[in-house]
């Protein structure tokens, strides 16, 4: 892991990988979602609206990830203090808010026929929609941060770690608090959901995972060649000043 | 009284704001990464 902290072995992989990650992910993200709006049949108690399980879930797994990739990154930053971690902490935050609201919103229009209501201020939902203040909180320190000049700054990395609190309270909530949302489906080794379902929402997360992955790299690649422009253009100015002071002090001496 | 209601208004709006979404973080993020590899090239150019 240390070896990608070098900028320019970062760049010389993510050149290539950026473009995988993105047909990839569109590509088994698109058909998954045809998958499942076509082949997959009506649920028993929900009927039609199951297919916006494709949309819903893949979104929601990447709104968390999304956070934890900010923590992950904030933590190796703090720690070993990797020069690629602030950047890649920056790059997943705007990713990890779209995806959040994504949830929410299909999250909603799912609601309303399933459960008679577009919002409850329940657990679940209302832990998610703190993410997504997170993610906007998180986005605005870390802008702040990098026009005040500290784009090494330690107290967005901070903040990253602390959100990181809310996510065992997102997957804990339909366990610990009474809700309308129904509790986990899939956990680790074991599956509630019918293959038919199943196997085309593993493929839309896989797909929409690489189109995170894409996407983080392209942030990435465009915050780090803008520090690279933002430094050249600032040693450019430098000695340009350095010259124009050996000019005049020149004059100055042909004065005397 | 039972209210019915057509599941695929809400499954097209459904992938209606989900893929719209997705499309304008991919084009955006695209877009700014190319706008500011070219700006830095052509900075190294000079």
């Amino acid at each position: 892991m240390h070896g990608f902290a070098n900028p320019a072995r970062f760049l010389r992989l993510a050149r290539w990988l950026t473009p995988l990650c993105l047909v990839a992910g569109l590509g088994l993200a698109a058909g998954a979602l045809a998958w499942g709006l076509t082949a997959a049949p009506a649920e028993r108690l929900q009927g039609e609206t199951v297919r916006i399980l494709f949309l819903h879930v893949p979104a929601a797994w990447l709104g968390m990830a999304g956070w934890m990739t900010i923590a992950a990154a904030s933590f190796t930053e703090i720690v070993w203090r990797h020069p690629l971690a602030a950047i890649a902490a920056r790059a997943a935050a705007a990713p990890g808010a779209v995806f959040t609201f994504v949830c929410l919103v299909t999250g909603s229009l799912w609601g309303r026929p399933a459960w008679g209501v577009w919002w409850v201020w329940d657990g679940r939902l209302t832990s998610m929609l703190v993410l997504l203040f997170l993610f906007l909180a998180y986005m605005a320190l870390a802008d702040a941060a990098v026009r005040a000049g500290e784009g090494q700054s330690r107290i967005p990395a901070v903040f990253g770690l602390v959100g990181a609190i809310n996510i065992p309270i997102i997957h804990y909530s339909v366990l610990w608090w009474n809700s309308l949302h129904q509790p986990p489906s899939i956990t680790l080794g074991n599956s509630a959901m019918a293959p038919a379902f199943l196997y085309p929402l593993l493929v839309a997360t896989l797909g929409f995972t690489l189109v995170f992955a894409g996407v983080v790299l392209m942030r990435m690649r465009a915050i780090l060649a803008n520090a690279q422009t933002e430094a050249r253009l600032r040693r450019k100015a430098l000695s340009a000043s350095d010259d124009s002071a050996s000019g005049d002090s020149a004059r100055d001496g042909d004065a005397f | 009284m039972r209210e019915v209601l057509d599941p695929w208004i809400f499954i097209w709006a459904s992938y209606g704001v989900g893929l719209g979404a997705v499309a304008l973080l991919v084009g955006w993020s695209w877009l700014s990464m190319k706008r500011a590899e070219r700006r830095r090239d052509e900075v190294r150019g000079r």
